[in-house]
C-alpha cells in the first residue's frame, strides 16, 4: 500500500506542476503577443460601452485587480493571488457580473453534459469495437467503415446534422438552449423535464462522435490481443472461450483507458464547439460570447477553467488506471 | 522502395482513401479551369435554393411553344403538405367544414373547398394578425397556382403608352436552351449570395493548404524533438519529455484559442492560423517518434556507425531517420486532417482567419451558422461543407490505416 501512496503522490505532484505551467501560459500568452489585449484595455473600455460610469468602474476595477502598470512578475503574483480568491475580474460584455459568477453558472451545464456523454460514448464504443473484433465477418465489414466515417466527422458537424434532422425537419426536439425560454431554473418537475428534453440532441451528438473513435481503437486492440500467443495457448489448454475473451478484453481495455486520457483534451474542445450549435448554456457558448465581445477577462476565465477540468479528468483516469493495470499493481507490491 | 509502394497499393483501405482524396484534389485543381468566376462573387441573394435561375425578361421574349399539358392540376401538387395542413386547419376552425370532409391527400378537392369557403373577412377569433396575413398570402398563392387566366406583358410604344401584343396563356412554354441569361447554382447560394459549389471547391483548397502548413510545422517540430529526445537521451530527454507531457495534457484547443485571440484580428491571416495550429499540435508526434527512436538506438547498425566515428547529425540522418520515416509519414497524414478540423473549430468560435479575400471550410461553416442556415432550412449552405470536412479527414485516415497495416503486419486482420 505504501507503494501506491508514492505512485499517486508522484502523479499529483506532476499534475500540480502542469497546472502551474497552464496558469502561467494563461497569464503570459495574451501579454506577450503584439496587440496586447491587456494594455488595449483602456481603449476597449472607452469604446465598447456606452454607460460612462460603467466604463470608469470597469477600468478602475481592472487596474486594481490586474495592476497593469506594474512589472510583469508583480502582475503574475497578483493574478495568482486573485485566482486563489476566486476573483477573475469583471466581464465586459455582462457588466457588472463577475467572471467567476458567470463561470460558476455555466460550468455545471458543461460538466453535466460532457462527462456523461463522453463516458457513455466511451463505454458503447468499446463494447461495439470489441464485439466487431470478436464476431468479425459481415458485421465487422459493414460497421468498421461506418465507425471510421463517424469518427472523422467533426463534433459540430454531428451536432448540426442532429439539429437539422431531429430539430428542424422532424421537430422532435428543441433546437437551442438548455431549458425552455419561458422557465426559470428551479427544482420543479416541469423544469427538470424541460432540461432533459433539451439535453437529448447535444448529448447524443457527443456520444455518437465518441463512439466512432473508441470503437475503432478497441477493435484493432482486440484483434491484436485475440491473435496473441497467450490466447492460442489458452485455447490449446482447453480453457473456455468465454473466459479467454474476458482476459482479451481486459488487456485490450488498458490502452483504451490511456487513450481516453490522451484524447480527452481534443474531445472536450470538440464538444465545446458542439455546445455552441445548440446555444447550450455551458462554457462553449460562454466562450463564444466572450470572443465575440472581445471580453478578455471572460476568455481567460473560460480557458483556465476548461484546462483545470481536463487536468482533473486526466488525473482521475490515471488514478483509475493505477487500480486496474496489473503491471502498476505488481510494481507497487514489491 | 518500389516494392513498398506496390505493397501499399495492395491495401484496399489505402486505395479507397487514396481514390477519394485524389478525386477531391483533382476537383480542386480542375474545377477553377472550367468555372472561372471568382468564388467570392456575391451574385445571388440570401440562401437562394439550388437550381437554375432564368432571366424573366428572356423568358418573356423567348420563342413560345404550345404544349398540351394541363398546368393547373400539375401546379396543385406543388402545394406543400404544410400549406395543405394550414388550409385544413382554417377550414375546420372558421370555414364551417367538418373534419371528415377534408382529405389532405386530395389536393384538387381541398382547393375546391378552400376557394368556396375561404374569406379573409370571416370571423377569425383567436388568430394573431400575423397569422391572418399568412392565410391571405396562402390564398394569393393558391389563386395564382390555380388561375388559368391569361397574363399580359406590356412594353412602351413610341408614344410612351403601354401596349401588349398577345397574352401569355397557360399552355405556352419556352425552351431553356433559347434563354441566354441563366445561372445554375448546383448547391444554391450562401448568406452573401455566393455560389456555394464554387466557394466550397475554393475553400477545400485553402483548407488543405492550411492542413498542409499546420501538418508540416507540427511534424517538423515533433520529428526534431522526438529524434533529439530519443537518440541523445539523458537530461535533454527528460526535459523534452517534461515539456511534451505538459503540452499533451493541456488541451491544444485552449492554447489555440489563447494564441489566436492574442495575436489579434488584424494579424490573423490564413497562413498565421495554419502556423498557430502547427505549433500547438506537435506533442503527439514527438511522443511516437521518440518511442520509435529509443527502440532503434541500440541496434547494431547504429552502434557500428557510432564506432566508425560518424557525427551525430549523420547518424540521425542516415541510420535513424529512414527507419522512422514510415511513422513520420503516417503522423504527417493525421496532422493534416487534424489541422483542417482545428481550423474549422477555431472558425466556428470566431477565431479563424480574419479575411474576406479567401474562404475556408471553417469560415463557410461559421457564416452559415451565424445566419442560422439550419433553422431556415438552407441545408445546402452547411451539409456540403460538413461532408467535405468529413470526407477529407476520412480519406486521409483511411490511407493512414492502410499504411499502418502494411508497416505493422501484426495489425493485419
Amino acid at each position: 500500500m505504501k507503494g501506491y501512496k508514492k505512485y499517486y503522490f508522484n502523479k499529483i505532484i506532476w499534475y500540480v506542476l502542469t497546472l502551474i505551467v497552464a496558469v502561467m501560459l494563461n497569464f503570459l500568452l495574451p501579454r506577450l503577443m503584439p496587440g496586447n489585449p491587456v494594455s488595449a484595455i483602456a481603449e476597449r473600455a472607452s469604446n465598447g460601452m456606452t454607460d460612462q460610469t460603467a466604463v470608469q468602474k470597469v477600468y478602475e476595477e481592472y487596474v486594481k485587480t490586474f495592476g497593469i502598470d506594474k512589472p510583469l512578475y508583480v502582475q503574475f503574483f497578483q493574478f495568482v493571488i486573485n485566482l486563489f480568491k476566486g476573483d477573475l475580474g469583471v466581464s465586459f460584455t455582462y457588466y457588472p457580473r463577475t467572471v467567476s459568477d458567470i463561470l460558476a453558472k455555466s460550468v455545471w451545464w458543461t460538466v453535466c453534459l460532457q462527462l456523461p456523454a463522453i463516458l457513455v460514448g466511451w463505454f458503447l464504443g468499446n463494447l461495439l469495437g470489441a464485439v466487431a473484433a470478436y464476431i468479425k465477418g459481415v458485421w465487422d465489414k459493414a460497421i468498421l467503415p461506418a465507425f471510421l466515417f463517424l469518427s472523422n466527422m467533426p463534433a459540430f458537424g454531428m451536432a448540426i446534422l442532429l439539429l437539422f434532422f431531429f430539430g428542424v425537419y422532424l421537430k422532435w426536439f428543441p433546437t437551442s438552449l438548455g431549458y425552455g425560454y419561458d422557465l426559470n431554473p428551479n427544482m420543479s418537475l416541469q423544469f427538470v423535464g424541460s432540461v432533459i428534453y433539451h439535453y437529448q440532441l447535444p448529448f447524443w451528438s457527443i456520444v455518437l462522435i465518441t463512439i466512432g473513435g473508441q470503437a475503432i481503437g478497441m477493435r484493432s486492440m482486440s484483434i491484436y490481443e485475440l491473435n496473441a500467443d497467450y490466447v492460442k495457448y489458452s485455447r490449446f489448454l482447453g480453457i473456455k472461450d468465454r473466459k479467454v475473451v474476458k482476459y482479451v478484453f481486459r488487456n485490450a481495455m488498458l490502452p483504451q483507458i490511456t487513450g481516453l486520457a490522451l484524447s480527452l483534451g481534443t474531445m472536450v474542445g470538440g464538444a465545446l464547439v458542439a455546445e455552441i450549435i445548440f446555444s447550450y448554456p455551458g462554457l462553449g457558448t460562454t466562450l463564444l460570447a466572450a470572443i465575440t465581445g472581445r471580453d478578455y477577462p471572460l476568455i481567460s476565465g473560460c480557458t483556465l477553467i476548461i484546462t483545470i477540468m481536463v487536468l482533473i479528468a486526466n488525473l482521475a483516469v490515471e488514478i483509475l488506471y493505477g487500480f486496474i493495470d496489473p503491471r502498476v499493481k505488481a510494481a507497487q507490491q514489491e | 522502395m518500389k516494392n513498398m509502394i506496390k505493397q501499399v497499393f495492395h491495401s484496399p483501405k489505402f486505395v479507397i482513401g487514396f481514390v477519394i482524396f485524389m478525386f477531391m484534389l483533382l476537383t480542386i485543381i480542375f474545377y477553377p479551369l472550367f468555372v472561372t468566376a471568382d468564388p467570392l462573387d456575391m451574385i445571388g441573394g440570401l440562401f437562394n435554393k439550388p437550381g437554375t435561375y432564368l432571366s424573366v425578361k428572356d423568358v418573356v421574349q423567348a420563342d413560345e411553344y404550345d404544349l398540351k399539358i394541363n398546368t393547373v392540376s400539375a401546379n396543385l401538387n406543388f402545394i406543400s403538405n404544410e400549406d395543405r395542413q394550414n388550409m385544413a386547419d382554417w377550414l375546420t376552425r372558421f370555414g364551417n367544414v367538418k373534419k371528415s370532409e377534408i382529405n389532405i391527400s386530395d389536393v384538387a378537392a381541398l382547393v375546391k373547398l378552400w376557394n368556396k369557403n375561404y374569406n379573409s373577412n370571416a370571423d377569425q377569433t383567436g388568430l394573431l394578425a400575423a397569422e391572418k396575413q399568412q392565410y391571405i398570402r396562402l390564398n394569393d398563392k393558391i389563386n395564382k397556382l390555380t388561375s388559368s387566366a391569361d397574363v399580359y406583358i406590356a412594353t412602351k410604344n413610341n408614344e410612351g403608352e403601354l401596349e401588349s401584343n398577345s397574352p401569355l396563356d397557360s399552355q405556352a412554354f419556352v425552351n431553356t436552351k433559347d434563354i441566354l441569361n441563366k445561372k445554375t447554382f448546383i448547391l444554391g447560394t450562401d448568406n452573401f449570395g455566393r455560389d456555394v459549389l464554387t466557394e466550397l471547391v475554393a475553400a477545400m483548397g485553402t483548407s488543405l493548404k492550411i492542413g498542409l502548413v499546420a501538418g508540416t510545422t507540427a511534424t517538423l517540430i515533433g520529428l526534431i524533438l522526438g529524434l533529439l529526445s530519443g537518440y541523445v537521451g539523458g537530461t535533454l530527454d527528460d526535459f523534452i519529455m517534461f515539456i511534451t507531457n505538459i503540452f499533451t495534457v493541456i488541451p491544444s484547443f485552449i492554447l489555440l484559442v489563447l494564441i489566436s485571440f492574442s495575436v489579434g484580428e488584424s494579424a490573423r491571416g490564413v497562413m498565421l492560423t495554419a502556423s498557430i495550429i502547427g505549433i500547438t499540435s506537435w506533442p503527439w508526434t514527438t511522443r511516437s517518434v521518440r518511442s520509435q527512436v529509443i527502440s532503434l538506438r541500440n541496434r547494431d547498425h547504429v552502434n557500428l556507425s557510432k564506432l566508425s566515428g560518424h557525427s551525430l547529425p549523420r547518424i540521425i540522418l542516415t541510420d535513424i531517420l529512414p527507419y522512422v520515416a514510415s511513422y513520420v509519414v503516417m503522423a504527417f497524414i493525421l496532422q493534416i486532417s487534424s489541422g483542417i478540423l482545428s481550423e474549422a473549430q477555431l472558425s466556428m468560435l470566431g477565431l479563424g482567419p480574419a479575411t474576406t479575400k479567401v474562404s475556408t471550410l471553417g469560415l463557410m461553416m461559421n457564416w452559415a451558422m451565424a445566419y442560422k442556415a439550419p433553422l431556415s432550412g438552407a441545408w445546402w449552405a452547411f451539409l456540403p461543407v460538413i461532408l467535405a470536412i468529413t470526407l477529407i479527414s476520412f480519406s486521409l485516415n483511411l490511407m493512414n490505416t492502410g499504411l499502418d497495416q502494411v508497416f505493422n503486419p501484426q495489425l493485419r486482420d
